[in-house]
C-alpha cells in the first residue's frame, strides 16, 4: 500500500541465538487506528521498539512518511513524528503538568542554550490547548503528576503525545495499570484522537478494548506476524485463535 | 507545584469557579499547601529555631561582628551545599566535592608559588582541572551505569593521595605556602578573598558569592529548561531519556558544576589564607550532603531546592560558631548536627507526606 505512512518490511530482530521477530510486514494508514496483539514473548513489545527506533532491527526496511528511515534513538523517531507513549508513562514525579507536557521540548523567551529562559506563560496556553482537544481534565495545572491518578498521568502522556504536531502515536498497554472507570475514561481520549484524525498503533492484551477502538488487528505469534484482519470482519474467537494458534491443534497449545 | 514560587503564578492562574464567601478560605487553604509543599520550609524552621536559640543563649551571636562571623563560616559550605543540591536533585552524589576544594587550592597555590605563574593564569589552570576532574567523574557514572557514589568515592581516594603526593613532591612538604607575593594576588585577592567594612562590620566577600551562587543555582532550577531537566533526570533517567532530555550531558554538566563550586571555595581560601594544607577538605563532602539533606533534597534525587541546602549550611555555620561563642566544647557540634540532619529529615518527609496527599 502506497499511502501508508509507517510501513516496515520483512522486520527480524535476533536477542542472542533467539529470533524476537522473524520477517515481519506491518503497516499502518493515516488516520487509521490499529492493534498489535498477541501472547507473552510474541514479539509485540520487539516490534513497537524496532518501530519508535528504541531497537535496532537485524533485518528488513522501514518507511514513514514517504522516505524509508533508520531510527537510530527513539528522540530520532520523535523527531520524524512517532509518538511513543510507554508502559511506565514516562512522566517526570516532581514535575508540574505543564513542565512535563513540555519537557526536551521547552518553549524560550531567550534561547542560550540548556540556560535558555523558559516561557512558561505561553506552555502553560499551549498545555491548556493540548488538554483540551485531547480531552483529559486536569484541574490544577501547576500541580506535580506524582500526585495524580493513574488515568490522569496516562490522559497528561497522551496529550503529550498527541499535542506536539506528531503523525503516528504508538501506544504500549495504554491501560494496562488502570481501574475500570480510569480505562474508560483513558479510551475515551483514544476515541478522541481518532476523531481527530490522528494515527495510532495500540499495543493491548484485552481483547475487548481493541475491538472497541481500532480498525485492524495485526497478531503476532512466536515472533511472526500471522495476520492482520479488520475488526468489522472478524470475531474475537478467531483472534483468539490466531493468538494461541489453537486453530490447528484445537484447544490449548502448551509452549 | 514544588517547583512554582507563589506570587505570579497565583495571579496569571485563572480563577475557576464564581466569586463566593468560601474563595478567601480556599485561597488560605492553598496558600497554606503552597508553603507545605516548598522543599526548603523544614530547613527555614529549623533555622530560625537555631537563630532563636543562639540569640537568647549568647550575648554575641546577634552582635554585627557575631552575625558577620557565622555568615562567613556558612558562606564558603554553602556556596558548595548548593551545587550539590543540584546534583543531588539530579540523583547523583559527589563525595570528592569536599577534597576538591583542597586540590583546586593546591593547583592554584603550586602553580603561582612553584611554577611562577600569574595568580590569575594559575587560577585559570585551577579552573581547567576543576573541570576535567568533574567531567571525569560525569562521564564514568553515566558510561559505567555504577552508582556514582562508588565512582566519586574513588575520585575521592584518588584526589586524597594526589594532594599529599604532589604536593610533597613539589614543595617537599604538606603545604604551599607564600600566595601573597605572587603575581596578581592582590587584584585575585579583591576578587575572591576581600572584605568589606559595613558600619564597622567587616564582612567577606564570600558572603556576596554564596548569595550569588544561591541565586543563580535557584534560576536555573526553577525558570530554564535546565532546570526542569535536573528535576527529570532526577526522578527517573529513563523517563527522561525517553520524553527527549538529554540525560547524558545533564548529569555530567551537574559533576561540573560542583567541581566548579569546589573550585570557586578553593579560590577563596587560597587567596584568604594564602597557604593551602595537602590534608584539608576531607570530611567536608559530607557536610555538604547534610546540608543539601537538611535543605530539603531527597537522597533518592528528583526533588529538592537551592535556597533550602543555602539554609542548610546557614544552619551549621550558626551553630558551629553558636556553640562557640556560647562557650560549650565544641564536642557538642557533632551531636547537634546529627540531630539536626535528624529532625529536619523527619520534618521534610512529614511535609512532602502531606504535600503528596494535597495534590490530589
Amino acid at each position: 500500500m502506497a499511502d501508508a505512512i509507517l510501513r516496515a518490511e520483512g522486520i527480524s530482530k535476533w536477542f542472542g541465538g533467539v529470533a524476537a521477530l522473524q520477517d515481519v510486514d506491518f503497516e499502518i494508514a493515516p488516520g487509521e487506528h490499529a492493534a498489535l496483539v498477541g501472547d507473552n514473548g510474541a514479539g509485540k513489545s520487539t516490534l513497537v521498539k524496532v518501530l519508535t527506533g528504541a531497537e535496532r532491527p537485524d533485518g528488513g526496511r522501514i518507511w514513514f512518511d514517504g522516505q524509508e528511515r533508520h531510527f537510530h534513538s527513539p528522540l530520532d523517531a520523535r523527531r520524524a513524528g512517532i509518538e511513543t507513549v510507554y508502559q511506565t508513562l514516562a512522566l517526570a514525579d516532581h514535575l508540574d503538568v505543564v513542565a512535563n507536557l513540555f519537557l526536551g521540548r521547552e518553549k524560550y523567551r531567550v534561547r542560550l542554550g540548556p540556560f535558555s529562559v523558559l516561557n512558561r506563560s505561553a506552555m502553560r496556553a499551549e498545555a491548556r490547548k493540548m488538554l483540551e482537544s485531547t480531552g483529559v481534565h486536569i484541574p490544577d495545572l501547576r500541580s506535580s503528576v506524582m500526585g495524580m491518578s493513574g488515568g490522569q498521568r496516562q490522559g497528561v502522556a497522551i496529550a503529550r503525545a498527541a499535542g506536539m504536531g506528531s503523525q503516528v502515536i504508538v501506544l504500549d498497554e495504554p491501560t494496562a495499570a488502570l481501574g475500570v472507570q480510569e480505562t474508560a475514561r483513558v479510551e475515551e481520549i483514544i476515541r478522541g484522537l481518532k476523531r481527530r484524525g490522528v494515527t495510532m498503533l495500540m499495543v493491548s492484551h484485552n481483547l475487548r478494548q481493541v475491538f472497541d477502538l481500532v480498525d485492524t488487528i495485526w497478531v503476532l505469534r512466536h515472533g511472526q506476524m500471522v495476520g492482520r484482519r479488520d475488526t468489522s470482519e472478524v470475531s474475537p474467537e478467531e483472534i483468539v485463535s490466531m493468538i494461541t494458534g489453537a486453530d490447528r491443534v484445537t484447544g490449548l497449545e502448551f509452549t | 507545584m514544588t517547583r512554582q514560587t507563589a506570587v505570579p503564578d497565583a495571579a496569571a492562574a485563572p480563577a475557576p469557579g464564581p466569586a463566593s464567601a468560601g474563595d478567601e478560605r480556599l485561597a488560605r487553604t492553598r496558600l497554606l499547601n503552597q508553603l507545605v509543599v516548598r522543599p526548603e520550609l523544614g530547613s527555614v524552621l529549623g533555622a530560625v529555631l537555631v537563630f532563636v536559640l543562639f540569640s537568647v543563649v549568647t550575648d554575641r551571636f546577634l552582635t554585627p561582628s557575631g552575625v558577620a562571623t557565622w555568615l562567613d563560616d556558612s558562606a564558603t559550605l554553602g556556596i558548595m551545599a548548593v551545587a550539590v543540591s543540584l546534583l543531588m536533585i539530579g540523583g547523583e552524589f559527589d563525595l570528592s566535592a569536599g577534597v576538591m576544594t583542597a586540590s583546586t587550592s593546591l593547583v592554584t597555590a603550586i602553580f603561582a608559588t612553584q611554577l611562577g605563574w600569574n595568580t590569575w593564569a594559575a587560577l585559570a589552570a585551577s579552573l581547567v582541572f576543576a573541570l576535567l576532574v568533574g567531567f571525569l567523574n560525569g562521564w564514568l557514572v553515566m558510561r559505567t551505569g555504577l552508582p556514582s557514589f562508588i565512582i566519586t568515592l574513588a575520585s575521592f581516594l584518588m584526589l586524597q593521595g594526589l594532594n599529599l603526593g604532589v604536593t610533597r613532591l613539589m614543595t617537599g612538604t604538606v603545604q604551599v605556602s607564600g600566595m601573597r607575593s605572587a603575581a596578581g594576588y592582590a587584584s585575585s585577592g579583591f576578587v575572591f578573598a576581600s572584605t568589606m567594612d559595613i558600619g564597622g562590620t567587616t564582612i567577606q566577600v564570600s558572603i556576596l558569592w554564596w548569595l550569588l551562587v544561591t541565586a543563580v543555582a535557584s534560576w536555573v532550577l526553577m525558570r530554564t529548561p535546565f532546570g526542569n531537566w535536573i528535576f527529570a533526570v532526577g526522578g527517573s533517567s529513563a523517563s527522561a531519556r525517553a520524553v527527549g532530555v538529554p540525560v547524558t550531558r545533564t548529569k555530567i554538566l551537574l559533576f561540573m558544576t560542583t567541581a566548579t563550586a569546589a573550585w570557586l571555595v578553593g579560590s577563596i581560601n587560597i587567596l584568604r589564607f594564602t597557604t593551602a594544607q595537602a590534608n584539608q577538605g576531607i570530611g567536608l563532602e559530607l557536610q555538604f550532603i547534610v546540608a543539601a539533606v537538611v535543605g530539603g533534597c531527597l537522597l533518592t534525587g528528583g526533588f529538592g531546592s537551592a535556597v533550602g541546602a543555602a539554609v542548610g549550611a546557614l544552619i551549621f555555620g550558626m551553630a558551629r560558631q553558636g556553640i562557640v561563642f556560647a562557650r560549650w566544647e565544641s564536642d557538642w557540634f557533632q551531636l547537634f548536627l546529627g540531630a539536626m540532619l535528624l529532625a529536619a529529615v523527619l520534618v521534610n518527609n512529614a511535609f512532602r507526606r502531606r504535600a503528596e496527599r494535597v495534590r490530589r
